[in-house]
């Protein structure tokens, strides 16, 4: 009876204690871990926002750096180069992303999509260092830098980005709409452009949106290709141009604290374009795949 | 004869028009899809073509050779490629299991609604360009690092190797914190998809057979999606040997091998990234040099992950 007592007893073994014990402290551990990381988010975007608040003035955005020696003086010309890098690098990488998304697809046999799509992941793989040098022994070497030698540059780490996400919503475009197009009559051509594309348009556009917040944040293929420029505005691609992350990386480096003011005030206008761009592009996806779905 | 063309003309000008768009866009995207594995191929040959006096004149030699003599053009990669594998690897031991524990947190643990805020807020840490991680790893937590807790390391924890020496604010051990920044995001993002893949009846078994949250965890999620996981690790180790920007700039562009993580030192695309401005001859070949060796390692790395989830997601398929 006394035994029987212990074992119907509704008080815990030391070993279920133990056992809730650990299962107590590791979802402790996990909530620790995922608000660690938003902290970090936090802490980097709040720093940033208060170093830059001073600096971001009228002059900021419309002059160009000062003259050694003078106070004052803005980024002009690396806001138009960043503008001007990330446009050219768009024009040349959203064409051939969508088309290399169309033929996995729509026309490529299995084992070749399957192929072209580990192309495009280790394109996507590549530290983009490596796209930068690759871009100066065969544009740069010799002859130059210039703007559209950049967006060369970063068209190639746009291009796996774009080619992907297009391809993701393509293989999300319902057979049935196509089968019925081609039912109907319509040529395999017809069928592409006027009912696979304009189907997926809202997955192609964020996905294009992405790759182009990508780039803009991207300094190591500039470094190679477009970073001595002259301290004018330029909307000349085939001009060297100076850029928003190469003049954060530049003033980084220097000993100067109205340097580093420049380099935060910088800091935050990429921040703010590149999260503002990725978030909203997130929105749009969630509603766009939910649309294709239901 | 009228204007008007007769349907026989239309229905033949309208079938032609169809073969020759037919055979057109299929040519052009055949074209895009060649193009993007030329451009592949092209990048590893040019790579490699622009380093050639280097690898001609050292050979393999430069793997095992220490030193960068620039006035006497003696190069050698060895305290790079010893760079690139502490900083990386103490990075990826770091980020692995809190990657782990997040994604799990997103998974398992986390209240609905808040769910794909925080998972979104995760990702957005991935967004944050590395110049600017690398301009908050230099003015914000290289001091830190240098003036608390490296000091604190030392005091409590001096007699292992890794934190012996003399505090700096810029170093291998700054430059581990900022990959590690760089890392979670991926890894995590992964590893919650994986999570969020396992079959529901297997973690209701486990907890229906009285198992704890935690026990369900080690005995059903973690091995159901083992590989995956270390997929997930190894992409973000990926990243963070091929990160050039962020570690230069915090790292301090320093010389040798040393096991102290509170010293100088360099990665492969960090020493490329400091020199390229004015290198010339060889000292430019070996710059690409180091350039090619890190191009091999990103390859291997990339290939063994991407081939880690190919199988993985057969083997899945082939299991519904």
């Amino acid at each position: 009876m006394a035994a029987d007592a212990g074992r119907y007893s509704l008080t815990l073994s030391p070993r279920t204690r133990r056992r809730k014990l650990v299962n107590l402290l590791m979802q402790a551990l996990a909530t620790l871990a995922a608000l660690s990381a938003v902290a970090v988010l936090v802490l980097v975007i709040v720093s940033v926002a208060q170093r830059a608040f001073g600096a971001l003035t009228w002059d900021f955005f419309t002059k160009t750096a000062a003259t050694f020696g003078e106070s004052g003086g803005g980024v002009a010309n690396a806001l138009v180069g960043t503008i001007v890098l990330v446009v050219v690098a768009a024009v040349m990488a959203i064409p051939v992303g969508i088309l290399v998304a169309l033929y996995i697809s729509e026309f490529a046999p299995p084992r070749i999509a399957t192929a072209t799509k580990l192309v495009l992941d280790v394109l996507n793989g590549l530290p983009s260092i490596i796209i930068g040098i690759f871009v100066f022994g065969l544009l740069v070497l010799g002859s130059g830098q210039a703007a559209w030698k950049g967006s060369f540059a970063l068209a190639i780490i746009m291009l796996p980005l774009i080619a992907r996400a297009t391809q993701e919503v393509l293989a999300l475009v319902p057979s049935t709409l196509r089968e019925g197009a081609l039912g109907l009559g319509a040529s395999r051509w017809r069928t592409v452009v006027g009912v696979v594309l304009p189907t997926s348009i809202g997955g192609i556009l964020t996905g294009t949106v992405l790759a182009v917040a990508r780039a803009a944040g991207e300094t190591a293929p500039l470094l190679f290709t477009t970073s001595i420029a002259a301290n004018v505005v330029t909307w000349d691609p085939r001009q060297p141009v100076l850029s928003i992350p190469v003049d954060i990386f530049a003033l980084s480096e220097s000993p100067d604290p109205a340097d580093h003011a420049r380099a935060w005030a910088l800091g935050f206008v990429l921040i703010a374009f590149v999260l503002v761009i990725s978030l909203g592009a997130r929105l749009l996806l969630v509603r766009h795949q939910k649309k294709l779905e239901g | 004869m009228s204007a008007v063309p007769s349907a026989q003309l239309l229905r033949v000008r309208r079938r032609l028009g169809d073969r020759f768009g037919d055979i057109f866009l299929y040519g052009l995207t055949a074209a895009a899809a060649a193009a993007a594995g030329a451009l592949l191929v092209a990048i590893a040959w040019k790579i490699f073509d622009v380093a050639r006096p280097a690898i001609s004149k050292f050979g393999f030699g430069f793997l095992t050779h220490q030193g960068w003599d620039v006035a006497r053009n003696q190069f050698g990669a060895l305290d790079f490629i010893w760079g690139t594998a502490i900083t990386s690897l103490v990075a990826l031991a770091i980020a692995a299991p809190v990657s782990i524990a997040i994604g799990l947190y997103l998974s398992e643990l986390a209240p609905r609604g808040a769910r794909t805020v925080i998972a979104s807020l995760v990702e957005l840490l991935a967004a944050i360009p590395s110049v600017v991680l690398g301009l908050w790893g230099i003015l914000v937590l290289g001091p830190f690092v240098g003036q608390d807790l490296e000091p604190w390391l030392h005091r409590h924890l001096g007699f292992i190797p890794l934190f012996s020496g003399s505090p700096e604010n810029s170093g291998i051990l700054v430059a581990i914190l900022v990959l590690t920044i760089m890392i979670i995001p991926i890894s995590s993002s992964i590893c919650r998809e994986l999570f969020l893949g396992v079959p529901d009846e297997l973690e209701h078994g486990a907890l229906a057979l009285g198992a704890t949250r935690w026990e369900m965890v080690r005995g059903v999620i973690l091995p159901y999606t083992r590989s995956g996981v270390s997929a997930a690790l190894i992409l973000g180790f990926g990243r963070a040997i091929g990160e050039a920007i962020a570690v230069t700039q915090v790292i301090g562009a320093g010389h040798g091998i040393h096991w102290s993580l509170f010293v100088t030192g360099d990665t492969l695309a960090s020493r490329v990234a400091e020199q390229y401005q004015g290198a010339a001859g060889l000292q430019l070949a070996s710059l690409v040099y180091l350039a090619a060796i890190l191009l091999v390692f990103s390859l291997i790395v990339n290939l063994v992950a991407l081939g880690i989830t190919r199988r993985f997601s057969y083997q899945r398929a082939g299991a519904t």
